[in-house]
């Protein structure tokens, strides 16, 4: 107990310097000019920042049920697809609802967060701005609370199923799922097959003046601040009684139960919080994309994340992050060159064309699933004590796993 | 009722070309405990093949290099990303499986710059044929009977033979049949090369009654098959048939209900619910025998 109220701290202070770091990194260009183009508000490089922190919440997620409780599911669109929506159906402005759903004459759900604590916040200036910042939080957490609802639901039959059938019901309840937001009959509500957009996004939490012009730059801040504060939430479940349960559940159900945790109850909780956090990353997404539409959230969408806690390690929080990180980056920026033709003198480089990108990804997913199946960090977390002792000499392992486990870092 | 004969028909043909794929999923799965994620895709390949082959090369030769070309495909990946994980986690062979259907859909996607392609008609197959006063295709009419003749066939293969009898005795039990004698590796690895063969007919009759195919075409009707095969009680192939035939049928139902409903979207949802409902009140499908679990 003693060394975990020391490890909080500098845990603490890391994300708050991270956090701090974005901000300055977002800023930087407005404030000294003349900088390379990658720190322009345009870059990829934000674009990556922005996309990795959401998935990286999601990746998480699914870690805690996949590597740390042992349930196996593949279902985490499903509940990605539901926050997305109900975020998007919560925060459209009124104003805006008509012509959002032209097409069905207007929206039966009459109702916006942002726009009823403009009521009585005032809907300009700094009233404006925290009846928006509140609607946003809010409805943040109703979709995850609608998420996790649906996985109480749906996890009442399904959480008996072992491994495999497990996770081709979760994903078939996914697709049920986007099939049901597709629906014309619920048109006035879920804009039938129609993209819902029109909601605040992440930019929409730039503050600038009177005349318009960006002041201070938040849009990248915003989801590192969100995503941290929920895997830090989810750290701490890990390390508290409730995550112990869930390790001996995934190690031994056989002998978890013969220690007296109920199995159902865990592997309850753990799905339904890890579904509560997938459907805040779902409307983190749509932040992300300005846009909610159930086509987006397909089963490909759920592999994607589980390669990618396939890559950062089963079972490692800091693995998932730094993993997704990786992965973005690579998808969406390192790698792009491999989509468009090159020369190199008179030369021409073979292969390169539109999608080769995507082929050495899965190339190198591959190798990772089939000689690196431990990933970047296996089982073991990123901690200080752990970068200190690496700096110094090589010969942890054992030691290493204990000290690592006890002083895990919440970073973001 | 010509319209409910035309959506019946197509229906069985449907359920045919998913039965084809089912047979696949319920063999490995019966044996290796793995949903082959990757055999949708597999079925999806087969099927550009088909419209590569047939471009440079006269059907009569091609549709055999097809299946030809299936098998080794199947074989390969088996031998490549199932074989080094056979004593790790099943978790690990399902991830590595996702991993294959990521990689194929990606290298479909490249070749084919993502455009839908357009399948070959293939003579007699494709043409018209007059059913009770409706029009269809003879692919239609065929299906159902050539899955009929493919099934009989593999009954008697896995009946009648030896790697037959094999493989029901690694299905049996993996260990003690490695202890007996029988060569697990080349017992799994015929289990691919059927699947893929089936999958590699199933996609010629499949894709020979549809416009197109996208990099993405295999993983729904593989879902499906794997639903049907789940239905059907898994490593049973005669439940696959019938479960295949079942949810095509349904399907093609449901697709055809009338417009005003709108109930067309949910003609994969069904198939979904189905698996969840069977899952939950009859895990081991209408045929496959209860697993017990032991300590």
């Amino acid at each position: 107990m003693m060394k975990r109220s020391k490890a909080i701290l500098p845990a603490l202070a890391g994300v708050t310097a991270l956090l701090l770091f974005v901000i300055l990194l977002e800023n930087i260009s407005s404030m000294i000019p003349g900088l390379p183009l990658v720190f322009q508000p345009t870059s990829p490089l934000f674009t990556v920042l922005k996309k990795a922190a959401v998935y990286s919440l999601v990746a998480v997620s699914m870690n805690l049920l996949n590597g740390f409780t042992g349930l196996f599911s593949l279902g985490q669109a499903g509940f990605m697809l539901l926050g997305a929506y109900t975020f998007a159906i919560l925060t459209v402005p009124t104003a805006q609802k008509d012509q959002v759903y032209y097409l069905f004459g207007g929206c039966a759900f009459d109702f916006s967060l942002p726009d009823f604590f403009g009521s009585i916040f005032g809907s300009t200036g700094a009233g404006g701005a925290v009846s928006m910042v509140l609607g946003c939080l809010i409805a943040l957490v109703l979709a995850g609370c609608v998420a996790g609802f649906f996985a109480w639901l749906i996890g009442i039959p399904v959480l008996r199923l072992k491994s495999d059938y497990l996770a081709i019901a979760t994903l078939g309840f996914a697709e049920i799922l986007r099939a049901i937001f597709q629906w014309q009959k619920l048109g006035p509500i879920t804009n039938g097959a129609n993209m819902i957009k029109g909601f605040p996004t992440f930019s929409s939490f730039n503050i600038s003046d009177a005349s318009g012009n960006v002041v201070l730059r938040l849009s990248t801040f915003v989801p590192f601040l969100i995503t941290s504060i929920c895997v830090a939430l989810i750290v701490l479940l890990i390390h508290s009684s409730y995550g112990r349960a869930f390790k001996t559940i995934r190690d031994d159900e056989v002998a978890a139960e013969a220690m007296g945790i109920s199995l159902f109850k865990h592997k309850m909780l753990s799905f339904v919080i890890s579904s509560f956090f997938a459907g805040v990353g779902g409307a983190l997404f749509a932040m992300y994309v300005a846009n909610a539409q159930a086509k987006a959230f397909t089963s490909t969408m759920t592999y994607e994340i589980l390669l990618i806690v396939v890559i950062g390690g089963i079972g490692s929080v800091s693995g998932s992050v730094l993993a997704t990180f990786l992965y973005v980056a690579c998808c969406e920026w390192w790698l792009r060159f491999l989509d468009s033709e090159m020369y190199i003198g008179s030369f021409k480089v073979p292969l390169l064309r539109n999608g080769f990108r995507m082929v050495v990804f899965s190339v190198v997913i591959m190798v990772i699933v089939l000689f690196f199946s431990q990933g970047i960090m296996g089982n073991r977390e990123l901690s200080f004590s752990r970068l200190k002792r690496l700096g110094k000499k090589k010969d942890e392992e054992a030691a290493g796993d204990k000290g690592a486990a006890e002083n895990k870092t919440g970073e973001g | 009722m010509e319209y409910v004969i035309s959506v019946l028909l197509s229906g069985i043909s449907v359920g045919g070309q998913y039965a084809l794929i089912a047979i696949g999923y319920t063999l490995v799965y019966g044996i290796l405990r793995l949903i082959n994620f990757a055999h949708g895709d597999v079925f999806m390949v087969a099927g550009l093949m088909g419209i590569y082959l047939t471009a440079v090369l006269p059907i009569s030769l091609s549709l055999p290099l097809v299946i030809l070309l299936t098998v080794l495909l199947g074989f390969t990946i088996e031998r490549a990303a199932y074989k080094p994980l056979r004593n790790a986690p099943r978790m690990s062979v399902m991830i590595s499986a996702i991993g294959v259907s990521y990689l194929l859909q990606n290298t479909a996607t490249y070749v084919t710059g993502g455009q839908p392609m357009t399948y070959p008609t293939i003579p007699f197959l494709s043409d018209t044929v007059n059913v009770a006063g409706t029009q269809t295709k003879w692919v239609v009419i065929l299906t159902p009977f050539l899955v009929l003749l493919l099934v009989i066939l593999l009954s008697m293969l896995i009946n009648k033979t030896k790697v037959g009898m094999a493989m029901r005795a690694v299905s049996k039990d993996f260990e003690t049949s490695r202890l007996m004698g029988i060569k697990i590796n080349s017992v799994i690895s015929v289990t691919f090369v059927i699947g893929s063969a089936l999958a590699a007919v199933g996609s010629i009759l499949f894709f020979t009654n549809y416009p197109a195919i996208t990099p993405l075409a295999g993983a729904m009707p593989g879902l499906k098959a794997f639903v049907a095969a789940v239905f059907g009680g898994i490593g049973s192939i005669p439940g696959a048939v019938i479960g295949a035939f079942i949810i095509g049928i349904c399907e093609t139902i449901i697709k055809g209900l009338p417009s005003s409903w709108d109930v067309s979207v949910f003609s994969d949802a069904f198939t979904f619910a189905l698996l969840i409902v069977i899952l939950v009140y009859k895990p081991q499908g209408l045929f496959g025998e209860a697993a017990t679990d032991k300590v």
